[in-house]
């Protein structure tokens, strides 16, 4: 007869769940525990330790740019008002009524000077101050004390546009905190003109499982061939399948130059671009079919000359997938933001990004390369996302079995030669590898395992 | 029709001025859902809903080939991810589908190895309140209709909702569909598994 096994965690009463928390249990070397994504007690001290206790991306400048715009979000489960406020500043302001809770602001996005809560009337001007209350004469404390003003995030700065915040006064600045995933982060901003782009637009899903999933997933090359082989097939279906994108996983991906690396503080990467030709159109060349690409290819073509092949590769998807733990994911040329809602519900945004040309790059040909950009970035969250969406679902429902309790990440494990260390520390490992998997999830642990203190501000 | 130029190959039709047109017709329903061009010709509504109601149809029987031949050789798919459509060339849409890319979707759901939709989604597409309207060109229609989907799938079921825009235009003493667009009423929110059509 074949051995019995011991769970690591049995369950238990209310008051041993403690021990089943256990992260040097639940986290090991080669796997890790279901209970990290269905555990409701786990999940509550995420929405605090990571979302909160480290870094963790807002929102993108280009959708505030103009003094008193604003955007609504998230950081973990508290809403938030990222606002220019009327001086300039960016602030990342709790929306939340200081009288009795209320949210302050229940539009996605807008502009304002002031917010006046709808319950009682307390205004607030966009830094946060409370500026008005209806009859104060009722009132014998002194409204002018900062208790009254709005909570806000403590610490919040930019990367080249990205808005980050944290609640933790310890926390090293965002620059070190991100440390060398800058680098493809800024050769991802550098091909376009000025450095920059801004967001046009979003394709919003929503799946029934754990914000984990998505995380594992996003540096994940060993499920493409297999979870999107439909996709594969369909782009098969018109042309030849060495050329396109997606085939850098055909057959053996991992004797292919593509590479997933692990930087450290949760954050990895994959470069597919060591695939790709280094010339001017070959990104291009290996695009799929999308609406108006031959007439829009053409108007680049005959205003661009030979110039044009640099133009089309704006256009094309972005072989890189560059992961900020713990929710911004830059791929293709999509800006994808991971908000969790609950243990077991999680909405993926991919926000479409396009190229602005102020000093005229491109020659006038910029709202060709938008109007094909827009449709090749549709492809993916259409006839890829919504598999592995499905798939992310399915994994939630299978860990339901409580008895069978792991879940593998040891892929390229122990295999000499395989993975590569430099001298700070950053790994790099073949395409498939979940090196990166075991890695961030370590981070993980080490931020769960700790014991960050949170603050929030007001104005003084 | 030059063999180059055919739509299921190529994407020559969507153009700067097929944008412009779809941009002006559609973005602002304002201009086109005027109580001056509803049709008042019972004959040529209830030729209308007849069309809507076969569509639907054939999307719940799975008859996507059926489906996809009420269609203009050069026709769109639109589901819009901002209010009216916004301008498509400057945002991305929930889905923007040509003549060759609706084939293809077609094709990858049939492929067996679109897990979105192994098993596939049992739908009822529920069309109601079609009022039709007049454009410039005599033989072209505008119908505005509302929707209900019930979906089931994964042992769930949902309603997704919202009102369409048909585009459509005689052809062979029939209908042949030029632009669907439909505006779901949730357009701009996180959506569960949005991998049929609706
Ligand atoms: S809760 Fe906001 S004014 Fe009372
Ligand atoms: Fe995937």
């Amino acid at each position: 007869m074949s051995k019995l096994e011991q769970p690591a965690a049995p369950p238990g009463t209310l008051d041993e769940a403690a021990p089943r928390r256990n992260l040097d249990v639940l986290v090991q070397e080669d796997r890790v525990h279901r209970l990290i994504y269905t555990d409701p007690g786990i999940f509550a001290e995420e929405m605090t330790k990571v979302f909160g206790g480290i870094w963790v991306y807002l929102a993108h400048e280009s959708q505030i740019p103009r003094n008193d715009d604003f955007v609504t979000t998230r950081l973990g489960l508290r809403p938030i008002i990222v606002v220019r406020d009327s001086a300039g500043g960016i602030r990342a302001l709790y929306n939340r009524c200081t009288h009795r809770g209320t949210t302050l602001c229940r539009h996605e996005r807008g502009s304002a000077k002031a917010f006046q809560c709808p319950y009682h009337g307390w205004t607030y001007l966009n830094s946060g101050k409370l500026s008005g209350v209806p009859w104060p004469d009722g009132y014998a404390c002194d409204f002018k004390d900062a208790q009254f003003n709005l909570a806000q995030v403590p610490r919040v700065e930019s990367y080249r546009g990205f808005i980050f915040g944290t609640l933790n006064a310890d926390a090293p600045s965002l620059a070190e905190h991100l440390g060398p995933v800058t680098q493809p982060i800024d050769e991802w901003l550098d091909r376009h003109p000025g450095g920059r782009v801004v967001f046009a637009g979003a394709n919003r899903l929503k799946y029934q499982g754990n914000w984990k999933l998505a995380y594992d997933n996003s540096c994940d090359g060993y499920h493409v061939v297999f979870s999107h082989r439909s996709l594969l097939e369909m782009e098969n279906r018109l042309a030849d399948e060495s050329k396109k994108g997606m085939s850098f996983y055909r057959s053996k991906p991992d004797d292919a130059p593509m590479y997933c690396r692990y930087f450290g503080n949760g954050h990895h990467f994959k470069d597919k671009r060591p695939n790709v030709e280094q010339r001017p159109g070959a990104l291009w060349e290996i695009e799929g079919a999308h609406p108006g690409m031959e007439y829009f290819e053409n108007e680049i073509r005959q205003r661009l000359g030979d110039k044009a092949n640099r133009a089309l590769d704006l256009a094309a998807s972005e072989p890189v997938n560059i992961n900020v733990f713990p929710n911004l994911l830059i791929l293709g040329n999509h800006v994808q933001v991971i908000e969790p809602i609950a243990v077991n519900e999680t909405n993926l945004v991919w926000h479409g990004t396009a190229v602005i040309d102020e000093a005229g790059e491109l020659e006038g040909a910029v709202d060709a390369v938008n109007a094909l950009r827009m449709r090749t970035m549709e492809s993916f969250p259409n006839f890829g996302e919504v598999d592995d969406a499905a798939n992310f679902e399915e994994i939630q429902r299978g860990l339901a079995a409580i008895e069978d309790e792991w879940v593998y990440m040891h892929r390229g494990m122990d295999i000499p030669g395989r993975i590569k260390v430099d001298e700070n520390g950053v790994i790099t490992a073949p395409a498939t590898d979940e090196v990166f998997m075991r890695e961030y999830i370590k981070e993980w642990r080490r931020i769960m395992q700790s014991r960050p203190a949170l603050r929030v501000r007001r104005e003084p | 029709m030059r063999p180059e130029r055919d739509p299921s190959l190529s994407s020559w039709y969507v153009d700067e001025t097929y944008y412009g047109t779809l941009v002006k017709d559609f973005s602002d329903f304002s201009n086109w859902q005027r109580d001056e061009l509803a049709v008042a010709d019972p004959a040529l509504r209830d030729r209308c809903r007849a069309l809507l109601e076969r569509e639907a149809r054939l999307l719940d029987q799975g008859q996507l080939d059926e489906w996809l031949a009420l269609y203009a050789p050069e026709c769109l798919y639109w589901v819009p991810g901002t209010p009216g459509g916004g301008d498509p060339r400057r945002e991305v849409a929930i889905v923007f589908d040509d003549r060759r890319q609706l084939e293809s979707r077609i094709f990858r759901l049939r492929t067996g190895y679109a897990w979105s939709q192994v098993p596939q989604s049992r739908t009822v597409h529920v069309v109601s309140n079609v009022e039709v309207f007049r454009t410039a060109e005599a033989s072209v229609w505008m119908i505005r209709s509302t929707f209900l989907v019930s979906e089931f799938r994964a042992q769930q079921s949902r309603i997704l909702s919202g009102w369409c825009a048909h585009r459509v235009s005689e052809h062979a003493g029939g209908w042949e569909i030029r632009v669907k667009q439909v505006n779901l009423i949730d357009f701009d929110q996180s959506l569960r598994n949005l991998s049929i059509l609706l």
